[in-house]
């Protein structure tokens, strides 16, 4: 038995900005597959909940004329996997996806949810970090774009006003094109489990050296984070195992890892200059470089 | 022996309804107007109730009653029930300090055979996280919840002891107060002298080994219901494995006697010993009480159920063996300490059956097992799958390894030269192996991994992946005895057209024992499958007594009081042929719905026709019935062996499983599907055991860490690599049909193998599981491998 006071539905992004400006108490649910666990587990009470689930406009993925892919904040993380757009121009979003869960969350878990959740192992985030994906949001008031990195606040605070929904997530031609990535996630499970360390890569290759590198992490700190003295150092290098191997060490710099009962700082610090190295070793072979050894 | 319907993969008997969604669990049924009871649970480990004020509580809208340990004792007078009250007043009075143990073992007369009592329904000392404080009883989920937090308590913090080191060190406080140095028993076991043994001995090796706690993680959380009926009874619907124990234990526990119970058990989602045990009846009892015998529903959410019924116990052991250089063991010393938590539930039964079942497969000249049970401010220890066997299994099994590697011996030829051969007794139980294929199990599962090849192929490993094989035995038994008493009942109900009900004290839980018993009724009595219809339901009021399901005894014990049962239909049924046809009872037999003669199967009359004739004959009606029980003073001893292949990622600490086989020696085996399904059980619990599963707890506080699915981790299917299983078919000659047992064999060697197996490939020996990447990284930066 969940504790729900009221529950609304919207059909449009409209009527649901304008409930949302006329009642500052609602919670948003999406697939609720994070809502309904905190209610489960006491964080909320009492509450009023306005879903987003009638409105079909906001699951929507495409591609504009200006080549910016368009996914909609209630895309599923199936629909996200299957789209053939996301496939063919950043599939580190879609291996994120299939890594999330289990089929029946995947069904019914949204990507805007997985986002405004504000968690640092979100299993779209270091992907959406890698790619700079641009967050749209909407209100009564009208709209702004926030980029990723600085909608993340703190574990579960993003920069999202009152009366705002995420409706879009974008990503720009400059972002995606020319680039060959790689998404690691490590778990315990290989399913159904939240992430130790994230780790989606990108890169572009110029014959044997590294055009560019970027680095997105989850669970490496508060919220998920890029990696960005490794990803300077990385330009022009020579593509090489002594090349990667620096890269994963400052790759660590950028990190605030620390110990809990579910690993310690130092495991997490060697998983980030691992999995980096190696996330980075799938990467350029997909970008089409040669396979460092 | 040829049989017909035994041996076969024939379809459970409730396929059709599990799949469907049409078997009923406790859950589905309902009273009307049932209310709902929540527990308060202790926050503190260790503390004293000083003031508890709950009239906040009570005034909330919706609220029955609210009950804390103040109540208790006099619920039965508290009741507004006028029936009630006369009627238990003549009982035998409880008095305040009524406390009960709530081990799922039976009954014994001898006082000093049985479980330590040791537990109220709600305590004012707090001796885990989790313990039972008070109750709510309303009208729905949320206001119960809500009324729990009305309730406002002072506790006295005392100190936690959270490890059995801290409960074991001089001028530790006391847990229970009648309990000297926090243990419950140290009692163990030597047969001949170990000291000389040792001595005379090439080699003495030694070793340490640890083992966690872990948790059933049954599919259906603990749920019951509880009312009072007309007959002044209460009666409990309740997900359990052992139906006529609840019955005892909650009468024990309010103090009434024990006709005033009755207890029904309807389809269950899984036990694994944790439904051994009596966790909410008592509570849920005294909750329906409160409230004029209304029916009440108390149901543990998964946070509550991983924390507040029980859990696996966690072992350390120190081991000593003395070992000749050919490799044959002349002594071994093992001295554990077993981590019982806050009440002693099984208790020490745990350490004593797990070094009991040992003995059977290494027999030494010398053996001495010195365990100790001890309590701590951690979730109570009790009964689940192996019953003490994968702590001791893992510990001697990795044992024995690393004395094969240190001597360089093969670790196969080491077991071979050592394991039991048929005709040993055992000089302490007096159970004898009478049949034993542990050496072509061995053979067997050496030849399934293609041992001899991956040995030779993993040996000089370098690189970022390295591969292994290991493997490890185990013995086990087929019920408790000598230990404790194995009765078991069963009831056959002919009808007219030569089709049965069996009724069994019995349980399916899952693991299909009502198929196999279906199995041996169809075999004596020739009739097809679906003429033998099983009461899946356990009523302790029709049901025959039986103490349930555990100790891996069902397909043994209760198999001989269904044999049993349907022999003595048989023998009825030929009586009354007989007396219509004037041939000899004994020169005839039951086939395909007929009687036939024995010697040619010619058929004589059909059944359908005898049964309809011991209905309505004018003169000798009386339908064929039979209602049985067996005291099965005696036991058989299943072995087994894993052979696995591991796959260890040197960088981060990974461990994944290449291919794992189980092959046992479990005598007969009734359905070999059936039979399969329990090894994959076992083994992918066994798995998660090795490299994932722990509780954890704040060592501070014993504040529980990880009491949900996401972060304690149960393995996935995913995570579950196909599972072989295979068997050595020896039909031992005590078991009905040949049988011995199988339910909780599977969960015992999987362990040791996995961490054999990681040995082999890393070179690196652990004497902790389970071994998660965390663990790994640590080892291998020790050993400078990272
Ligand atoms: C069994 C299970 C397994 C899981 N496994 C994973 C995993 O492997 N990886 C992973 O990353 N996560 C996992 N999760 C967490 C969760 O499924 C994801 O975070 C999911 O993407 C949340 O999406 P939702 O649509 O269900 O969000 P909801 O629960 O509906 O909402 C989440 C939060 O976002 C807000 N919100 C939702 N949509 C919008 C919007 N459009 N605009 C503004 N605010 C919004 C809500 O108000 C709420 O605060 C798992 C959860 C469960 C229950």
């Amino acid at each position: 038995m969940y504790d729900i006071k009221g529950y609304y539905d919207a059909e449009t992004v409209s009527e649901a900005t304008a409930l949302l400006a006329d009642n500052p108490n609602l919670k948003i649910i999406a697939g609720g597959t994070d809502m309904l666990i905190k209610m489960h587990g006491g964080q909320l009470e009492d509450v009023e909940l306005l879903s987003l689930r009638k409105i079909k406009s906001l699951e929507k993925i495409s591609i504009a004329d200006n080549g910016t892919i368009v996914i909609g904040a209630m895309a599923t993380f199936s629909m996200i996997f299957h789209n053939p757009i996301l496939k063919d121009a950043a599939p580190i979003l879609t291996e994120a996806a299939i890594s999330m869960g289990g089929p029946q969350i995947r069904n019914i878990a949204t990507i805007g949810g997985n986002v405004c959740n504000g968690a640092t192992s979100a299993d779209s985030a270091s992907s959406l970090f890698a790619l700079n994906a641009q967050l749209k949001l909407e209100s009564k008031a009208g709209e702004r774009v926030v980029p990723i990195r600085e909608f993340y606040l703190g574990p579960g605070k993003v920069a999202l006003n009152p009366g705002e929904i995420l409706t879009e997530i974008l990503i720009a031609p400059e972002d995606y094109k020319g680039f060959g990535g790689h998404y690691i996630k490590f778990a315990m499970r290989e399913a159904m489990d939240i992430a130790t360390l994230g780790v989606a890569v990108l890169c572009k290759v110029e014959s044997v050296t590294f055009n560019e590198v970027r680095i997105g992490l989850g669970v490496a700190g508060p919220t998920p984070l890029r990696c960005l003295e490794a990803e300077e150092y990385a330009k022009g290098k020579e593509i090489s195992s002594e090349t990667l191997a620096e890269i994963g060490k400052l790759a660590v710099k950028s990190t605030k890892a620390r110990t809990s009962w579910r690993a310690s700082k130092e495991y997490r610090e060697h998983l980030v200059e691992e999995l980096t190295q190696r996330a980075l070793k799938t990467a350029v072979v997909s970008a089409g470089g040669a396979e460092v050894v | 022996m040829a049989y017909t319907v035994v041996g076969k993969s024939v379809r459970r008997v409730d396929a059709v309804a599990k799949v469907t969604g049409r078997a009923k669990y406790t859950d589905d049924f309902s009273e009307r107007n049932m209310l709902v009871g929540k527990i308060l649970h202790s926050p503190y480990a260790h503390a004293i109730v000083k003031s508890i004020d709950v009239s906040k509580a009570k005034a909330l809208p919706g609220v029955e009653a609210v009950l804390t340990y103040k109540d208790l004792p006099d619920i039965r007078f508290a009741t507004a029930i006028p029936g009630i009250i006369e009627a238990m007043a003549t009982d035998e009075v409880g008095v305040a300090e009524l406390k009960y143990s709530t081990a799922g073992h039976p009954y014994a007369l001898e006082e000093t055979h049985r479980d330590k009592e040791d537990r109220n329904i709600l305590t004012q000392k707090a001796r885990f996280v989790g313990d039972n404080i008070a109750a709510v009883v309303a009208t729905d989920d949320l206001i119960a919840s809500k009324a729990l937090k009305l309730i406002e308590v002072e506790y006295e913090v005392l100190e936690p002891l959270t490890s059995t080191d801290a409960a074991l060190k001089e001028g530790a406080p006391l847990i229970h107060d009648d309990c000297e140095g926090n243990i419950i028993s140290s009692k163990g076991y030597e047969m001949g002298n170990i000291e000389e043994a040792l001595k005379e001995s090439d080699h003495v090796i030694e070793g340490e080994y640890e083992t966690s706690i872990v948790q059933h993680c049954h599919l259906e959380n603990q749920v019951s219901h509880a009312y009072v009926d007309s007959d002044r009874r209460i009666v409990i619907m309740t997900s359990t494995q052992i139906p006529h124990i609840v019955r005892r234990i909650v009468a024990q526990s309010l103090g009434i006697s024990w006709g005033r119970v009755r207890v029904i058990k309807p389809y269950i989602g899984g036990g694994f010993g944790n439904k051994q045990d009596v966790c909410i009846e008592p509570l849920n009892a005294a909750m329906s009480l409160a409230v004029g015998g209304r029916p009440v529903r108390l149901e543990l959410s998964r946070e509550e159920a991983m924390i507040d019924t029980r859990t696996r116990h966690a072992f350390k052991f120190k081991i000593k063996t003395g070992i000749n250089n050919d490799g044959k063991i002349n002594g071994i010393y093992i001295s554990a300490v077993s981590n019982t938590g806050a009440y002693a539930s099984h208790g020490h039964s745990i350490a004593s059956s797990g070094g009991g079942k040992f003995r059977y497969l290494y027999p030494t000249k010398a053996l001495k097992y010195e365990p100790l049970t001890v309590y701590t401010n951690l979730p109570v220890a009790g009964a689940m799958r192996g019953y003490g066997t994968p702590q001791i299994f893992f510990a001697f099994e990795s044992h024995i390894e690393d004395i094969a590697k240190k001597l360089n011996l093969d670790p196969i030829e080491i077991r071979k030269k050592n394991v039991v051969k048929e005709g040993h007794v055992d000089p302490l139980s007096k159970n004898t192996i009478r049949s034993c294929s542990i050496r072509e199990c061995i053979d067997k599962g050496r030849e399934l991994i293609k041992w001899d090849a991956k040995k030779a192929l993993y040996k000089e490993q370098t690189g970022d992946i390295r591969r292994g094989v290991g493997m490890a035995c185990f013995s086990y038994a087929s019920g408790t005895y000598p230990v404790a008493l194995e009765l078991a009942g069963a009831r056959i109900v002919m009808n007219q057209d030569g089709s049965v009900q069996l009724q069994l004290g019995a349980t399916e839980i899952g693991q299909g024992s009502d198929t196999v018993f279906a199995q041996m009724v169809s075999e004596v009595l020739g009739i097809p499958m679906y003429m033998v219809h099983v009461i899946s339901t356990q009523d302790t009021d029709i049901t025959p007594f039986d103490t349930g399901s555990y100790a891996s005894r069902q397909t043994y014990v209760s198999g001989m009081a269904v044999e049993k049962a349907a022999l003595e239909v048989k023998k009825k049924v030929l009586t009354v042929a007989s007396s219509m046809t004037d041939i000899p009872a004994h020169l005839l037999d039951l086939k395909e719905q007929s009687v036939v003669f024995k010697d040619s199967g010619e058929k004589v009359i059909e059944l359908e026709v005898v049964a309809m004739q011991s209905y309505y004959d004018r003169v000798n009606a009386q339908p064929i019935t039979s209602d049985v029980s067996n005291n099965a003073r005696i036991n058989a001893i299943p072995f087994g062996v894993t052979f696995a292949e591991v796959e260890v990622d040197m960088k981060t600490g990974k461990i994944k499983i290449l291919e794992i086989y189980n092959v046992h020696d479990s005598g007969k085996i009734i359905n070999p599907l059936l039979a399969e399904g329990q090894v994959h059980g076992g083994v992918s619990m066994a798995i998660g055991y090795a490299l994932s599963e722990q509780l954890l707890f704040d060592e501070k506080t014993g504040k529980p860490l990880n009491n949900n699915l996401l972060d304690y981790k149960l393995p996935t299917i995913m995570d579950t690599p196909d599972i072989g299983a295979a068997f050595v078919e020896k039909e031992d000659p005590t078991g009905p049909f040949g049988v011995k047992s199988l339910g909780e064999p599977p969960i015992v060697s999987p362990a040791p193998a996995i961490r054999n197996a990681v040995l082999d490939a890393t070179d690196v020996a652990f004497n902790r599981i389970p071994m998660n990447p965390q663990r790994v990284f640590e080892k291998f930066k020790e050993q400078g491998l990272i």
